[in-house]
């Protein structure tokens, strides 16, 4: 699975940090995303297509 | 996968809305592993898109409309699903599950999702007027922006989160704008006094001038076009374009032979069921929070998503109450607000990180002692570290003797 995020949809809500924290961070300074792992194990998998889909900003691409 | 709820098997889901919560549900239904049949319905002719950019990268034309779209063509596709849009619904039969359409189409299913969504309130005359614009749709956003670079006054009226956005928006691409309203400060009701004053500052340190804490009793025209706003005090503010923004009410006329109970939407228990078989989500839900133990109806962006998960769930047969801790963010100039929780109009405020000198702060808003809502003014990180302690808030039952 790849993960893209889309720094200029964020808006910086956080929710795909609570839904999978080995992936994804806030920057400290003005809360956008970081992608920690653009390539996350299939255990995250779930966590991962759930914070795509609770992402208010829709900043998350999932290529499978 | 087919499932039962107290109506028996679900084989076929209808989904009454093609916005963020409609089609959020049907993306949920699918991750849980429904392979039954969907059908959503949408009044707009347009494929589902976002409508938070709308007052501000949309407006602003820092997007091209179809930046907007909630999901591409392929992903849509992907899901399996009907889209019948450009055709709103016109009734609901909730004894043989059946919605009729404008176009006169009948559709039946085994479980209806109501995600309608809401109206924008309008002031008496307005319709009848060129110039003034509401913003709830694509269209909307569109034809506000072309009056918007036609023209060089613009009065908002409304001056809670949308005319605000609204207002910075507009004044970041020229305009004169004048924000007027009845309550004090922008956001008043939302954020209250202590940042709502920090707002006025920002919006008239950028040149929006604020003409507040008195009611517009109607509008001004000149051969059926807007010329101004008229305040209660009889003052008249002069204005090529008007946008009223004054809030929103729920879209449940269609509803009104259903037999639903529509109090400020559609009522619902706790598990967002509004009738056997037939459930609300999103703007236009109005169901009973548990943990608040009274019936709420919020407007907001995550809630469309996280209720619209909650509801495939129980259409799925899971049991289990929705009681979300809210979140809505706001963009204003180079201000970013991100609000968790409640924040009662008499909570105590306080500076918890950062400095309001510096705009760049979290607040904690406390009513009875207890945290109820986290507000932050640039530090959206900090702020989401701190929502947990609104869910630590809450008090736990007491133990049983």
């Amino acid at each position: 699975m790849k993960v893209v995020v889309d720094e200029d949809k964020c808006v910086a809500a956080g929710q795909c940090v609570a839904a999978a924290m080995d992936v994804f961070d806030q920057r400290d300074e003005d809360g956008i995303v970081v992608l920690l792992d653009e390539n996350p194990p299939a255990a995250l998998a779930d966590d991962v297509r759930n914070a795509a889909a609770v992402c208010p900003a829709l900043a998350i691409r999932i290529e499978e | 996968m087919s499932i039962e709820d107290d109506t028996g098997p679900v084989a076929h889901v209808l989904v009454v809305g093609a916005s963020a919560s409609g089609l959020t549900t049907v993306e949920a239904l699918r991750r849980k592993g429904y392979t039954g049949r969907i059908t959503v319905l949408g009044a707009e002719p347009h494929a589902p898109y976002d409508r938070p950019p709308l007052s501000k990268q949309i407006l602003s034309g820092a997007w091209e409309p179809g930046r907007a779209a909630l999901r591409t063509e392929e992903m849509l596709s992907g899901l399996d699903t009907e889209f019948v849009l450009g055709d709103p619904a016109v009734a609901l039969d909730p004894a043989t599950r059946t919605v009729r359409t404008e176009s006169g189409r009948e559709l039946s299913a085994d479980a209806i999702v109501i995600a309608t969504g809401v109206r924008p309130r309008v002031l008496p005359g307005q319709g009848e007027l060129t110039g003034v614009h509401v913003l709830r749709t694509l269209d909307d956003a569109l034809a506000l922006r072309t009056d918007l670079l036609a023209g060089s006054r613009l009065v908002v009226v409304g001056e809670g989160v949308l005319g605000s956005e609204i207002a910075a928006t507009a004044r970041t691409l020229g305009l004169e704008v004048t924000l007027a309203g009845p309550l004090t400060g922008p956001l008043a009701l939302q954020v209250g006094p202590l940042v709502s004053g920090l707002l006025a500052e920002l919006h008239t340190e950028r040149g929006v001038q604020l003409r507040l804490g008195n009611g517009v009793v109607g509008l001004t025209d000149a051969q059926g076009r807007v010329s101004g706003v008229e305040l209660s005090t009889g003052e008249v503010l002069p204005a090529d374009v008007v946008v009223v923004a004054i809030g929103a009410t729920p879209a449940t006329e269609w509803l009104a032979d259903s037999g639903l109970e529509l109090d400020n939407g559609v009522v619902c228990d706790s598990r967002c069921q509004a009738a056997p078989g037939i459930y609300a989500v999103g703007d236009v839900a109005r169901w009973q929070h548990e943990q608040l133990g009274r019936l709420i109806r919020l407007e907001n962006r995550t809630n469309a998503t996280e209720q619209a998960m909650a509801v495939a769930g129980a259409i799925l047969g899971e049991d289990r109450a929705y009681e979300p801790v809210p979140y809505f963010w706001t963009d204003q100039f180079d201000a970013k607000l991100q609000v968790h929780g409640f924040l009662p109009a008499d909570a105590e405020v306080d500076v918890v990180e950062g400095e309001l000198a510096a705009r760049r702060f979290v607040a904690r808003y406390r009513s009875g002692g207890r945290v109820t809502g986290i507000l932050g003014w640039n530090m959206p990180k900090q702020a989401r570290q701190r929502r947990q302690e609104i869910v630590d808030a809450v008090p736990s039952p007491a133990p049983a003797r």
